[in-house]
């Protein structure tokens, strides 16, 4: 008897073996070496037994002696701040639009949520292209419209090259913030709306006092979810600029692997990978506390 | 109402035909640069950049076998179709089963392993990637010696498929196991009482009632695999085994001076996630709306 519940057991486990099988060796295992290796100087083609015990020292480099490091984070940060206001801002607008029954809003949903199911790379290489200084779409419209004096090279300019990696980034997300706003919105029960029509309420008073309380969920989730995907932006940098002109719209990830692959700091790779992500951390943490505070008054 | 009725009238028209006008320079917007990169790939070399016209006079639709053929984007787009295909059923079968063995064994522990998956979809790690890439290198993922080309081949995608695997768990268990909790017991019960063994009744009854579930984490990952481009850039350095998206990028670096054919490469690279989309949109934006809790 005990041998065949032991068996059963044992059958039991086969079910979660693949999944913690592969977990452990491609999750686990990588993870807590991201740590080990954070403290040691190695070039990852020694073995890792000789490489130089280092302590902390790559910590204290970053936070003491890395300006680029810093660049490349107040690069991700400007674009998430774009993104946070001018995406979202647009995707709240056309969300609140398709709530009311207006015609055709099923046509807009398919269209605006086009952009976030495409590839990274291949949206960054149309974009390029239409950044272009010479043959790009946007400066021959320019100058058909007579506004040819503001015509440049915009991707290879550092005065506007992050932005317009931003506003890439922007078109590609606006209509996934839309798709969970108006989720969202959706479920706002409509009695509400009446009941607030019948108390003489206008459409602001009803929009500030009985919309936005019911969405403070949905905003915190959106916000969240838009600074973690944004500060990891990778795909759009690589096809669009490759953290260029010189090292104008480099981000976190473009510096991380340029330690691990360019510099053969794979130590140091590691312990820029524990900052970035211990801050992306403290900033949902961050964000779930307020909207808790929020929630309670 | 307190307003005349012509005024209030006009305020409406005004406020439904503003929206609409919005509405469509957004869309606009969102299909123009799509467009272009289309029409793009039908011009020449030549008139390429001086022919801006979206829908070209002499349509040089060669441009897409020349593109397949010449171009290797038939072998990429194989690639990413094989490891798309593989990766989502590594996926599905992985976490079915978990979850319903976390859902419904008797497995001494499986809330603590319920709980890592889970603490794993929470802790973002940008630099795991690293860690990573030394280990597929210490197990020989990368650079394998049999001596037969093809099983090194074969390896080497391993190398590919395996940790894109491991990316979909979490959120695939989450997902399944909660399903799996409030789905009835009844038909599980009398399949045990005709003997059915749990494997069986896992394969025979759970799964085929877990299909809107699956359905989810299969649109999910789809999307996933078909756009991931970060690990195919570190893993895969043979151009024979590159997917869609790390080919183009090396295209554009060898090939500068043949847009057509880049664009015949992007436009193949997107064409089969847009007919999947529109067929399937109810569902895509379902997958994407769960898929962002995963935060």
């Amino acid at each position: 008897m005990e041998h065949r519940k032991a068996k059963k057991i044992f059958t039991n486990y086969l079910f979660v073996l693949p999944a913690v099988l592969l977990f452990c060796t491609f999750h686990l295992y990588p993870f807590v070496n991201v740590f080990r290796y954070s403290l040691f100087q190695w070039d990852g083609i020694v073995p890792f037994s000789s490489a130089q015990f280092v302590g902390l020292a790559h910590f204290k480099d970053i936070f003491t002696a890395n300006p680029q490091w810093w660049y490349s984070m107040w690069h991700a940060f400007y674009i998430t701040l774009l993104t946070l206001v001018f995406q979202n801002g647009l995707a709240l607008l056309l969300a609140l639009a398709c709530d009311r029954a207006i015609r055709g809003a099923k046509a807009y949903r398919m269209i605006f949520f086009l952009p976030p199911v495409l590839s990274g790379i291949v949206v960054g290489l149309i974009w390029q292209w239409i950044y272009d200084g010479n043959y790009g779409l946007l400066n021959y419209w320019l100058t058909n419209i007579g506004l040819g004096h503001l015509a440049r090279a915009w991707l290879a300019d550092p005065n506007t090259s992050l932005t317009c990696v931003g506003i890439v980034h922007m078109w590609k997300g606006f209509g996934w913030g839309f798709i969970i706003l108006l989720a969202g919105l959706q479920s706002i029960p409509r009695e509400l709306y009446e009941a607030a029509k019948v108390d003489g309420a206008g459409a602001w008073d009803t929009f500030r006092r009985v919309t936005v309380p019911l969405m403070v969920p949905v905003f915190v989730l959106v916000t969240i979810l838009t600074i973690l995907n944004t500060m990891q932006i990778y795909d759009l940098i690589v096809s669009l600029t490759g953290g260029g002109p010189g090292y104008h719209t480099e981000v976190p990830i473009t510096r991380i692997l340029a330690a691990m692959r360019g510099g053969s700091r794979l130590g140091y790779a590691c312990a820029l990978g524990i900052v970035f992500g211990l801050m992306l951390l403290i900033i949902s943490f961050l964000q779930i506390q307020v909207s808790k505070l929020t929630k309670q008054e | 109402m307190m307003q005349k009725p012509i005024y209030y009238k006009i305020k409406q028209f005004i406020l439904t035909y503003s929206t609409h006008i919005l509405l469509i320079i957004v869309s606009l917007s969102c299909i123009l640069p799509l467009l272009w990169m289309f029409s793009s790939s039908l011009k020449t070399q030549a008139t390429v950049f001086s022919d801006m016209s979206l829908f070209p006079q002499n349509p040089h639709w060669e441009n897409f076998y020349i593109a397949w053929t010449k171009g290797g984007f038939g072998r990429y787009f194989f690639n990413s179709l094989l490891y798309t295909i593989v990766v989502v059923l590594g996926i599905v079968f992985a976490t079915s089963l978990a979850a319903y063995g976390i859902s419904r064994l008797k497995i001494p522990g499986k809330n603590i392993i319920f709980y890592v998956f889970l603490a794993a979809m929470m802790i973002p790690i940008p630099g795991a990637f690293v860690a990573l890439y030394v280990l597929l290198n210490k197990l020989g993922f990368l650079n394998p010696h049999t001596g037969i080309p093809l099983l090194d081949n074969a390896i080497m995608r391993l190398g590919y498929i395996l940790p894109l695997i491991n990316s979909g768990l979490s959120l695939g268990i989450y997902m399944l196991k909660t399903f799996f909790d409030k789905m009835p017991g009844d038909l599980e019960d009398s399949a045990r009482i005709d003997g059915c063994s749990v494997f069986g009744i896992y394969w025979h009854i759970a799964l085929p009632m877990a299909k809107p579930a699956i359905a989810v984490i299969v649109i999910f990952n789809t999307l996933n695999v078909w756009n991931e481009y970060l690990l195919a850039m570190l893993v895969l350095t043979g151009k024979n085994l590159m997917p869609l998206t790390r080919a183009l990028m090396v295209f554009r670096g060898t090939h500068i001076t043949e847009y057509p054919l880049l664009m015949s490469g992007m436009t193949i690279t997107v064409i089969p996630i847009i007919i999947v989309y529109i067929i399937l949109q109810k569902h895509i934006i379902a997958g994407i709306t769960a898929g962002a809790v995963k935060g």
